[in-house]
């Protein structure tokens, strides 16, 4: 880590978004990590992707679990709300926060211990309950805090920094989100920004749960040559299978799209995922294609990446439990708590 | 674009832009950080390498490293290089000891300079402790030239001047005092050597409009009046003054007349504020002192009355842009009373006393046919340097002159061929002291550049020797020196390291950096993380990278180098290297039998 802060200087030409703000603007405190560290890709990917969504950092709730991945909402959106929850246990907290207010953007930020092991349960219950959020897992495949262990997501074969083979099979969390019915399943790498940025501004504009694995070496315990989560592995069997361009609500699409290469999906806001499919025979809204894709790939070694599931008509679970639009705090108080009278009332419905 | 050929020694040296900028490539970001140390006479030392005149220098330099400077671009305004230069100049003890040593075996050659002006007093600084002997003539009773003449003592005291000439004069130059050269031909026949003219531009240019000299005692040539109230010949003016044009020398004639009674002065410019020649620093002082400057008028005439000055007549004017010039337009006249007038419209070099048939060549302007890089004439043997050889410059350029004047003189009279040049070198040192540690104060100050302290305005006419500014104090010179972005020491990159995890990339603080697929410069510029059209600064790209064969590119341009992309480098790709450039001098060169002596660096 470095001991000194980041300097307040900024480029005098730096560009400024809509409301005025610099890149520089939605950046948190200096990073603790490793130095090369995936996990500070990602950070910088999020500073950019909420930068360029025009999103006040006030209106952001980051949520975390424990682990180096669960460090990070520090250093981004200074200004932001968040909670640092115990391990494994942030969907939980992420879902009574969300129920409390509905209206704040919620990002989970988790890794592959808090998620896949520890907070397994955790993880698909937030998922087949469809929480509006953004849920990034920082994935390394292996216990990066204390000392490299393997973790769930580590592929059979793969070896630890002292020579140790994995012998257990891996659970990979987009075929688990796919299983149990997440409604935006994606996967990018923290070394391409350039799919990444765009995959977390469609995942923050989704109206549901948008998970999102993000392949993120550990360059202290993992990223050596017998590794399958190292940098130079992953870009040696990366296979970009749908590309998505974001388009805000404002922008009108002007490329014609043909042959199917090029796909519009709404978003709830008005806003426009675009995929552009790498992959002619890819279908990123039939679960069962992209299932069997994914299967077939993974055989081969390779890593397929992109947004390969969406579905924007499932309902979330604001709209599943037909809760009030705004947030609780906003209600007046004779609303939220509407006295003893009404209590005896919702209690005789039931005697 | 190719990969950057760092081995190239201009190009580590353009990214320090002050030393870059300097003529005399004074290495501005080292002598900074020995005065952050408190090594006064190590930083003193190391700038009279370079400048010869710290002490000068570090109040009346023209400073052209302060508009280069990059905190200027990051951060407004510059860091107070030349005041820092006083600091180190005022501090700095006795110093002696350190100056090269005199060779009492003298190596027979003897070379006379004509003027004892900063140009010669260089060449005689760079060739004695070769074994040369130099007679330096001076027509004045005193040596320092425009130095001593022209610059008023409340900006330069007299003992700072006389205690840097008397560094060189006391390593054994021949001074002649009140000996003016008035034949080049007889000169020549003496038997010298060599001969290096620096006799400066002495002559300052007339205003022949009517009236001119119709009451002639109380108009007056700004550099020759400046002189007589150097020697004290002069030490009166009238109530009103008027001083006629807005250059630097315009600055001083407002301002010492001033100091000598004058309540009422306003400096004359044909040419609209934004567009006149002063420098802003000078100007600012001049305004300080309630001296007014009136913009757009044009002098027409000289009014007299019963024999008497009375003012002058301008013809008010107008500035349009016609075709990207400037046109002027008249709008009409406007008298202004003066009891004196001063013309301070510009100054040229003079020649009367060279023949025009000894070989040297003059051009159709009258001025001598000069090499820019040897500065010999076109008679072999016979140099200038200063503002004798291209017209009025400046101090910083007359000491470069003179730097160059003298390895020539050393390699023509060992026989070697002039137009060789030594060759400049730059050296790469690691700063790292430990894992997060480096050997020079990283972390970004966010300090305002510091103002320098004046005597009140109450206290400092009562004496024309007052000088005005104060110097820095410990407090604001500590300040002032954190503010320094150490440009010399270097982000150096080592491709064949990078696993493009892009940590240097977001760590950046100025967003320099980006990894991306290679093109033409205009095409890279415009896929930069922050806009790269600052084009006067370099692109560094690096080679093909390992994992995707994509080029690291960095910006010069605004980078603070704090090191933080190579304290974020896993695998020590960068790195933060302190770059020494390597300046040619006369006693680097192996010319003849000289035994070029150790010279010290601080």
């Amino acid at each position: 880590m470095s001991f000194m802060q980041k300097p307040r200087v900024i480029h005098s030409k730096l560009p400024k978004n809509e409301l005025g703000l610099t890149t520089r603007d939605y950046e948190g405190s200096m990073s603790t990590l490793c130095a090369g560290c995936g996990h500070d890709s990602i950070t910088a990917a999020l500073i950019q992707a909420f930068w360029e969504l025009n999103i006040e950092p006030y209106k952001v709730a980051k949520m975390s679990g424990i682990g180096c991945s669960s460090k990070t909402p520090a250093y981004f959106l200074e200004e932001a709300h968040g909670i640092n929850a115990v391990h494994g246990r942030m969907p939980s907290i992420a879902t009574g926060a969300n129920a409390a207010d509905r209206n704040l953007y919620y990002l989970g930020v988790s890794g592959d211990g808090d998620s896949l092991s520890i907070g397994f349960g955790q993880f698909a219950h937030a998922l087949r309950r469809n929480i509006n959020m953004l849920y990034i897992i920082e994935n390394n495949g292996v216990y990066g805090l204390t000392k490299g262990q393997f973790s769930a997501s580590a592929d059979v074969g793969s070896k630890a920094k002292k020579g140790e083979v994995n012998q257990q099979p891996p659970i990979d969390p987009v075929i688990a989100a796919l299983t149990l019915g997440g409604s935006f399943v994606a996967r990018s790498f923290s070394g391409d920004k350039g799919q990444l940025v765009p995959l977390i501004k469609a995942g923050i504009m989704h109206n549901g749960f948008a998970l999102l694995d993000v392949l993120s070496p550990c360059v202290t315990f993992n990223d050596h040559e017998d590794s399958t989560k190292s940098y130079a592995h992953t870009r040696q069997f990366y296979h970009p299978a749908v590309h998505a361009d974001f388009v805000p609500q404002k922008k009108p699409i002007r490329a014609a799209y043909e042959n199917g290469e090029a796909m519009p999906v709404e978003l709830h806001d008005g806003s426009t995922v675009v995929l552009r499919k790498v992959s002619k025979d890819y279908n990123p809204t039939n679960r069962a294609h992209a299932y069997s894709y994914l299967h077939e790939h993974q055989k081969r070694g390779e890593i397929v990446t992109g947004l390969l599931y969406i579905d924007e008509d499932q309902r979330e679970m604001h709209d599943i439990s037909n809760t009030v639009s705004e947030a609780l705090r906003d209600l007046p108080y004779a609303e939220l708590c509407p006295g003893s009278a009404a209590l005896e009332e919702i209690q005789n419905l039931y005697r | 674009m190719k990969p950057t050929d760092i081995s190239d020694p201009d190009y580590f040296h353009r990214v320090v832009d002050c030393q870059w900028a300097c003529p005399a490539h004074t290495d501005v970001p080292q002598y900074i950080r020995l005065i952050a140390q408190g090594r006064f006479a190590d930083a003193y030392m190391l700038n009279r390498e370079s400048n010869v005149f710290p002490g000068i220098l570090g109040r009346v330099c023209d400073r052209p490293c302060e508009p280069a400077c990059r905190r200027g671009r990051v951060d407004e305004k510059p860091v107070a290089i030349c005041r820092l230069k006083r600091v180190a100049a005022d501090l700095k003890g006795d110093i002696t000891q350190r100056l090269p040593p005199i060779p009492g075996q003298k190596n027979g050659k003897r070379i006379a300079c004509i003027g004892a002006g900063c140009a010669s007093l260089t060449v005689a600084n760079d060739l004695l402790p070769l074994g040369y002997e130099v007679v330096m003539f001076e027509k004045q009773h005193e040596p320092g030239g425009l130095m001593r003449t022209n610059i008023p003592a409340f900006r330069l005291p007299a003992e700072v001047l006389g205690e840097e000439i008397r560094l060189i004069t006391d390593m054994g130059v021949d001074l002649r005092l009140n000996a003016p050269i008035a034949s080049m031909k007889s000169l020549l026949a003496q038997g010298f050597d060599a001969v290096f003219v620096g006799s400066g531009a002495p002559r300052g240019k007339n205003l022949e409009i009517p009236g001119r000299y119709d009451d002639a005692a109380h108009v007056h040539i700004g550099i020759d009046w400046l002189e007589s109230v150097a020697f004290g010949h002069i030490n009166a003016i009238g109530r009103q003054v008027l001083i006629i044009g807005a250059g630097n020398t315009a600055m001083d004639c407002c301002r010492s007349s001033l100091r000598l009674g004058a309540a009422d002065v306003k400096v004359m410019a044909r040419k609209p504020l934004t567009l006149l020649k002063a420098s802003d620093w000078e100007m600012e002082e001049a305004l300080e002192e309630s001296v007014e400057i009136i913009q757009c008028h044009a002098p027409r005439e000289f009014v007299i009355e019963n024999g008497r000055i009375r003012g002058m007549n301008f013809e008010r004017l107008e500035y349009h842009e016609e075709d990207g010039k400037l046109q002027s337009r008249k709008l009409g006249e406007k008298f202004f009373p003066a009891d004196d007038i001063i013309l301070a419209i510009g100054q040229e070099n003079a020649f009367p006393w060279i023949e025009r048939d000894i070989g040297l060549e003059f051009d159709q302007w009258d001025v001598p046919l000069v090499d820019k890089k040897t500065m010999q004439s076109t008679r072999p043997g016979v140099f200038f340097g200063g503002d004798a050889a291209f017209g009025p410059e400046n101090i910083i350029w007359a000491v470069e002159h003179g730097h160059q004047a003298a390895i020539s003189i050393h390699k023509y009279c060992h026989g070697e061929d002039v137009g060789v040049r030594p060759p400049f070198a730059v050296n790469l040192t690691s700063t790292k002291m430990g894992i997060h540690e480096w050997s020079y104060s990283n972390s970004f100050d966010t300090s305002v550049r510091r103002l320098v302290p004046h005597v009140s305005l109450k206290e400092r006419f009562k004496k024309i020797s007052i000088e005005v500014e104060l110097g820095f104090t410990a407090e604001q010179t500590q300040v002032e020196v954190e503010r320094c972005l150490n440009c010399d020491i270097q982000t150096v990159f080592f491709a064949p390291k990078c696993i493009e995890c892009d940590a240097c990339i977001d760590v950046c603080p100025t967003a320099c950096l980006t990894i991306t697929h290679n093109g033409e410069e205009d095409d890279l510029r415009a896929r930069l993380k922050a806009p790269a059209d600052n084009r006067k600064q370099p692109l560094f790209v690096s080679e093909s990278l390992k994992q995707t064969g994509r080029v690291m590119v960095k910006d010069e341009d605004q980078c603070v180098h704090c090191g933080l992309c190579a304290e974020r480098c896993p695998t020590a790709a960068w790195d933060m290297q302190k770059s020494s450039v390597k300046i040619p001098y006369a006693s680097d060169e192996l010319a003849g039998t000289a035994q070029p002596p150790q010279r010290r660096r601080a």
